[in-house]
Parts: structure tokens; C-alpha cells; sequence
């Protein structure tokens, strides 16, 4: 089986009739597409695009491929594709478990097992009965990365996933991050405003303006 | 199905009203068919401008309104100028939701008991102070000016104004403008009343416009506060309607056109009371005046919004030591015995009204979270954010059943149901109170839910969650807190309802609150203090739900405490 690759046919949003942006690229399985740009240049619009949450408001044509396969008018959770947030976002109401276990899909045989395994994959072992609110950020980031994983999507969005934590945490998530997507295969998009974000990729970039 | 939801509130809301009103203005007319009236006349017009003592009733229904509302506003108004988040300000505020819990009518016997010649204010100063060895024979409580109904509005009105304040001030950024203000030289107490009062008052201006519309036509409350003779127009309305002479239906469907004058009247004048204050704080505001008056402002607005805090509290304490005293000399503060047998002996009688009640309050408050968390959850998944345009009309027309007074439009809805053969039943009931449960419920769960942080869906879809698992799984179980809390509202809101109860129910559905009320009349203030006390803690019991049960289930997520 040949992993899919996420291509973005001649991509062109625009809001209240002025071209927000264009993007015509196309990521490789296992490679990161960056995308860089000054906040208000349509970096997030660019990724509610590709997610399936853009607002009602903005006008776009073009075609997102995932694999081949038309994308752009199926719903966000029939898209197969991840997303990474700038925060965790780890739900507040389940436990660390409970959190991974959400990202795996219905079908699923032996769930706790599989939950224990991933646990233990990022290094946090017997965690599953915590509150996700007593972990640390480089936890919690782990944990959202994680779950990420679990939900088997076919490619995945980043939206400038390290640019809350601290330098220290920074480029070792980057490592961890950038290292299990190639990993996995999956072709990605990263927008961030962090040069070193595009470095640590290692992929193209492509720069809004 | 979803989409339906905003259609079928509005159609709810709205339609009853405009049939009601119609229903209302035909008969005005002499137009009802069912009671031998076929032709136009303005006969019922005539009978009424020919009751006795009606310029008054107007007048007193009038200057309830405004005044109410104007004392109400100005003590929060002038308490949120002065709070500065002190221990008293806290408690205040924490008060708030229990305070608005409690029925008007447990409100109203409460400050009864309180303020009566042989009430706890007057026990507690005589004979030292007063010299008085009996009850003084003064008309205090049913004063003819309306004084103590007003008094007794204003207690109830404050919690819901301040509530509905709290909740707009998230809107604005009130402490960087004070602060702002501060840096000019502006004391805080006068930097909030110019920088944060002009932004604040158009967003709770729907709420002022409904206390207006309440206190000018409230029944239950004018019915053991208000005078006698004449009483409210509100309240002769009812007898005439209620009249064995189904003639005088006629009069009083007139009656509930002229209410509903009133009301409108009493709105217009607000509003040019407005234009007015508007105009003179212009000056004040661009004077420059930094300092002066600031202290006495703050200490005012701590001082009357304790003593109204106060007074609904001790006056639920004077329920209480009603519904236990056994015998009680003036002017003794407390009872000489202490006695249990009112209560057996009201126990056998509670049970069928208190299971009515829940059953009618609870139905009414699920059917209205369904139709709102439908209506909400439409809103976020259609992607069309209000607050352009639209979002000023649909919450006007939720607004429409608490400006529209009650009594202009039930009688017109009972005399629809009579033509539809409906019978008096307790869904008629519910339906009923359904109207007035929906926009508080509304109100109250909005907020929480457009405030909501959208990524916690995004990343529950992303992650491959259909839209209903992460309504289920995800929006649900975030925002319980709030729920909860719009679930207590929603039952407070029904528990208190005496008009709709008694006119819908034809009489025959009997809840603690239309038994309470008419026990007014009696004047057995055991029995009363029993039912009145029933009537008060069903109520608090949803929110005691409210605030515990996501506590305890939270108890091992931190991230929960605290509204996300």
C-alpha cells in the first residue's frame, strides 16, 4: 500500500470579494509542507480550509486531494485529517486515558490496550488514571500528540503547535513531532510565524505575505 | 431537525402572545359570539371608565413600574460603581442566585411578616423604642400608596438586574477603563459611573424594560403587598374576569387592553426618562469632575443593596419562625413555645400540590433546555455567529413574553383554548409556563454556550467524532456547570408562576404557589409561613443541584472547576 499524499489544486480564498491567498502544492507522504507568514496573512484561514471549519463568510475555489480522493466538501470528521492546536487542548473532563482513548476509532479491538502501549510509547507509563490538568505542558503536548496518532488520520494539520512552549521544550518537541510523522508516513502541513519551526521541518516553505 | 429549533421557539413564543392579545381585543369590543356578543359596541369600555376608583388602580400600576424599576437600577447600579471585590462585595454576589431563587410571592410574606405592625421590625422595637404595648392599628402592609408592594418588587427586582449586569460587564472591559479613567485622576466609584455605565446600560436595557413590565402588572405580589381598596388594576382585572357574571368578561378583556396601555406607558416614560438623564449626565461626564461625592455614592450603594439582601433573608427567617411559634405575645422578638403542629397539620395537603409543582416545573424546564441546547447547538453548527443584526430581533422576540404584561394576554388564551373545546389540563398549564421558562432559560444558557471555545469541537471532529458525539461526548459534559444552573433558573421560573397556573388551570391545577397566594386573603400567618416556606426552598433545592453535583462529579478535574 502507497501512503496518500495531500495536494492543493490551485487553492484560492478570498473574504468579502479581496484574494486572501493561493496555494497550489502538494505534500509527499512522510514530508512537511511550512507555510510561513505574518499574522493576519490567512495562515489559519488557509488551515480551516483544509480542515473543513472555514466560516461561511470567506468565498473559496480549488480542490484539496487527499490520497487522490476529492476532500473539499466532505465534513471535517470524514476528511481524515488531524489537527494540532497551539494549546493541547486535552479535554478537561476525562482522564489522560480517557483522552486517547477518544481518538480511537470506534472499531477498535482492545482499546486499554492500546492505550497502555501508547502511554508507555511517550514515556508516561501508569498515567491513564490522572487529570489531564496535573500534567505538564511537555506532557500535555505529548498526550495531544498522541492522541493525534491514535485517530489515524491520513494526513495532519499543525497550527504552530511549539509556539507556546519554552525553548527548552521547543526543539525537543519538534523532534518528537516532525520524527513521528515521517515515521507514520503522513504528509503534513505546518503554518507558524517561527523560522526555526520551517528548519526543524525540513520540507518546503512556502511564505504568505 | 436541528434547524427547526430557532423556528419553532419563535413560532412558541410569539404565537400564543399575538393570539392571546387578539383574543383579548375582540371581547374589548363586544365581540364574543361564545357569550352572546356579536356585535362591535363599546359598552365594555364604557362599564369600565365606570368602575370605581380605576384612575387609581391605574395610577398605582403606573408608578409601580417606574418606580420599582428606578430604585432597583439605581442600587445596583451604584453598588457595581462602588464594589471593589471585598469580602461584602463577594458575599453579594454569591448571593445573587439564591436571592433570585426565591418566589415572589415567598418574597412578598416574607416582608410581610417582616414589616407588619405586629411584624419582626416593629416586635424588635417596642416597647423600648416605640413605647407601643399592642400592634399599632397603622395600614403598613396593602398601604393605598403602593408603598409596600413597590418595597417588596424592588427586593426581588435587584438580584435579576444585578444578575443580568455581571453578565453584560463580561462584555465590556469594565476594569481596564476604570483603571484608565483611575490614571486620569478619576476616583474609582466616579470612573466606573462615566467610563463603564454609558456601555453597560444599552446591554441590559431589555431587562430594565422587563422589570418595568412586571412590577406594573404583577398579580401575586399586588395581591399581598398591594392595596385593597382600590387594588392594582392588575389584580381588579383578575376579580373581573374570575366574576361568576360571565358579562363582566367583557369589562375585563377592556381591562387587559388598558394594562396593557399602561405598561406601554410606563415604558415610554422610561424611555424619556432616559433621553433625560442622558442628556443632564452629558455635562456631568465631560465636566471633569474627578473626586467629589465619591465616598457617599459607594457607601449609599453598599448600604441599600445589604439592606434589600437583608431583608428578603430575614424576611425567609420570619417564614420559618411563622410556620414553628406556637403562642407569641407582642411585643416578644421570638415565639414562647415552639410548635410542630402547623406543619402536620399542612402536611397531608402539601404533597399533591408540591408533587404537581415539580412535575409541572420539571417538564416545562426539560422541554425548554431541549428547544435551547437545539437552538445553540444550530447556531454553532450552521457556523452563523449572531450578533449581526438578526441577533437584536430574535432576542427582542424572546423578550416578548416578559414585556408583554401576563394578564393582557392570558385572558385572550384562556378564551382561545374555550373556542379550541381544550380542557384546563396540567399541559395546558405547562404550555403555559413553557413561555416564560424558555427566555430565562434561554438567557441563561447562551452565553456559556457561544462563549464556548470552538477548538474543543474542531479538535473532537478532527479526531474523527461526528458532530453528535461531540455535542454528546464533548460540548455536554463541558459545559454542565452552566446547564445546571439554566436547569435551576428554568425550574425557579416555573415554581413562581400564580397567573398562568391559575388561568390555564381553570383553578383546578393547584401548585404550593397558587395555594400560598391564597391563603393571602386568610391571614393565617402559620399556615401561611408553612406553604410560603415550601414555596421558597423548592426552588433553592435546584440549585443546590446546580452548584454541587459538578463539583462532585468534578471533584478529580481540575480543569474543570470554574466555568471553562
Amino acid at each position: 500500500m502507497t501512503a496518500p499524499s495531500l495536494e492543493f489544486n490551485r487553492v484560492h480564498i478570498a473574504l468579502h470579494g479581496r484574494t486572501l491567498l493561493e496555494l497550489d502544492a502538494r505534500v509527499a507522504p512522510g514530508e512537511v509542507l511550512t507555510v510561513m507568514g505574518p499574522s493576519g496573512s490567512g495562515k489559519s484561514t488557509l488551515l480551516a480550509y483544509a480542515a473543513g471549519f472555514l466560516a461561511p463568510a470567506f468565498q473559496a475555489s480549488g480542490q484539496v486531494l487527499l490520497g487522490g480522493q476529492d476532500i473539499t466538501t466532505l465534513p471535517a470528521e470524514r476528511r481524515g485529517i488531524g489537527l494540532l492546536f497551539q494549546d493541547p487542548l486535552l479535554f478537561p473532563h476525562l482522564s489522560v486515558a480517557g483522552n486517547l482513548r477518544f481518538g480511537l476509532p470506534r472499531a477498535t479491538p482492545d482499546k486499554a490496550a492500546r492505550v497502555e502501549t501508547a502511554l508507555a510509547d511517550i514515556g508516561l507509563a501508569g498515567f491513564g488514571a490522572r487529570d489531564p490538568a496535573t500534567l505538564s505542558g511537555g506532557q500535555q503536548s505529548r498526550v495531544a500528540l498522541m492522541r493525534l496518532l491514535l485517530s489515524a488520520p491520513k494526513a495532519v494539520l499543525l497550527d504552530e503547535p511549539f509556539s507556546k512552549l519554552d525553548t527548552a521544550l521547543r526543539h525537543e518537541m519538534r523532534q518528537l513531532v516532525f520524527g513521528r510523522l515521517r515515521d507514520a508516513d503522513l504528509p503534513s502541513l505546518l503554518v507558524t510565524h517561527d523560522s526555526e519551526d520551517a528548519r526543524d521541518a525540513g520540507g518546503q516553505m512556502i511564505e504568505l505575505s | 431537525m436541528l434547524r427547526l429549533a430557532p423556528w419553532l421557539i419563535t413560532a412558541l413564543l410569539v404565537g400564543p402572545i399575538l393570539a392571546g392579545l387578539a383574543m383579548a381585543a375582540l371581547p374589548a369590543f363586544g365581540y364574543l359570539p361564545a357569550l352572546g356578543g356579536d356585535s362591535l359596541s363599546l359598552d365594555p369600555w364604557r362599564d369600565l371608565f365606570a368602575q370605581p376608583g380605576l384612575a387609581r388602580s391605574v395610577a398605582i400600576s403606573f408608578s409601580s413600574g417606574i418606580a420599582t424599576t428606578a430604585v432597583s437600577l439605581t442600587v445596583v447600579v451604584l453598588f457595581l460603581a462602588g464594589a471593589s471585590g471585598n469580602r461584602l462585595d463577594r458575599w453579594i454576589r454569591r448571593m445573587v442566585s439564591p436571592l433570585l431563587s426565591i418566589p415572589h410571592a415567598a418574597a412578598a410574606f416574607g416582608l410581610a411578616f417582616l414589616i407588619a405592625p405586629s411584624g419582626l421590625v416593629s416586635r424588635a422595637l417596642s416597647p423600648t423604642v416605640t413605647g407601643w404595648e399592642r400592634p399599632p392599628d397603622l395600614l403598613i402592609v396593602q398601604d393605598p400608596w403602593g408603598l409596600s408592594l413597590m418595597a417588596g418588587l424592588v427586593v426581588k427586582e435587584i438580584p435579576f438586574l444585578l444578575l443580568m449586569s455581571l453578565a453584560a460587564l463580561h462584555q465590556i472591559d469594565a476594569e481596564h477603563r476604570v483603571a484608565l479613567a483611575r490614571s486620569l485622576g478619576y476616583r474609582p466609584t466616579i470612573a466606573w459611573l462615566k467610563v463603564v455605565l454609558p456601555s453597560l446600560y444599552p446591554l441590559i436595557r431589555l431587562p430594565v424594560f422587563a422589570v418595568i413590565a412586571y412590577a406594573s402588572s404583577v398579580v401575586d405580589v399586588a395581591m399581598i403587598l398591594g392595596p385593597t381598596l382600590p387594588p392594582t388594576l392588575s389584580v381588579s382585572l383578575l376579580t373581573w374576569f374570575n366574576d361568576p357574571d360571565l358579562s363582566r368578561r367583557f369589562m375585563a378583556s377592556a381591562g387587559a387592553l388598558l394594562q396593557l396601555g399602561v405598561t406601554l406607558a410606563a415604558l415610554a416614560s422610561w424611555w424619556g426618562l432616559e433621553c433625560l438623564v442622558r442628556r443632564l449626565g452629558r455635562g456631568w461626564m465631560a465636566g471633569g469632575q474627578r473626586q467629589r461625592g465619591e465616598r457617599r455614592l459607594r457607601i449609599a450603594g453598599k448600604a441599600l443593596i445589604l439592606l434589600a439582601a437583608i431583608t428578603a433573608l430575614v424576611g425567609i427567617a420570619g417564614l420559618a419562625i411563622n410556620s414553628l411559634a406556637g403562642f407569641w405575645r407582642f411585643p416578644d422578638g421570638l415565639p414562647q413555645t415552639v410548635t410542630l403542629q402547623h406543619w402536620q397539620r399542612a402536611l397531608p395537603s402539601l404533597g399533591g400540590p408540591v408533587a404537581a409543582t415539580l412535575m409541572i416545573a420539571g417538564t416545562a424546564t426539560l422541554l425548554a433546555v431541549g428547544l435551547v441546547l437545539a437552538a445553540l447547538e444550530n447556531e454553532q453548527r450552521s457556523g452563523r455567529q449572531p450578533a449581526q443584526g438578526q441577533l437584536t430581533s430574535a432576542l427582542t422576540l424572546l423578550y416578548l413574553p416578559l414585556i408583554v404584561p401576563q394578564i393582557a394576554f392570558l385572558f385572550g388564551l384562556v378564551v382561545v383554548m374555550e373556542a379550541l373545546g381544550t380542557r384546563p389540563t396540567r399541559w395546558l398549564v405547562i404550555f403555559g409556563h413553557l413561555l416564560f421558562v424558555l427566555p430565562y432559560v434561554f438567557l441563561s444558557m447562551s452565553e456559556a454556550y457561544r462563549r464556548f471555545d470552538p477548538r474543543w469541537s474542531r479538535v473532537a471532529l478532527t479526531l474523527g467524532a461526528t458532530p453528535n458525539d461531540a455535542f454528546w461526548r464533548v460540548r455536554l459534559p463541558m459545559l454542565l456547570a452552566p446547564l445546571l444552573t439554566a436547569m435551576a433558573v428554568g425550574l425557579a421560573v416555573s415554581i413562581g408562576q400564580y397567573l398562568p397556573t391559575l388561568l390555564l388551570g381553570a383553578g383546578r391545577v393547584s401548585t404550593v404557589t397558587t395555594e400560598a397566594v391564597a391563603l393571602a386573603a386568610g391571614g393565617n400567618r402559620r399556615l401561611i409561613g408553612v406553604w410560603a416556606l415550601v414555596q421558597a426552598s423548592l426552588p433553592l433545592l435546584g440549585f443546590i443541584i446546580a452548584v454541587g453535583l459538578p463539583r462532585l462529579l468534578w471533584s478529580n478535574r481540575r480543569g474543570m472547576r470554574g466555568t471553562p
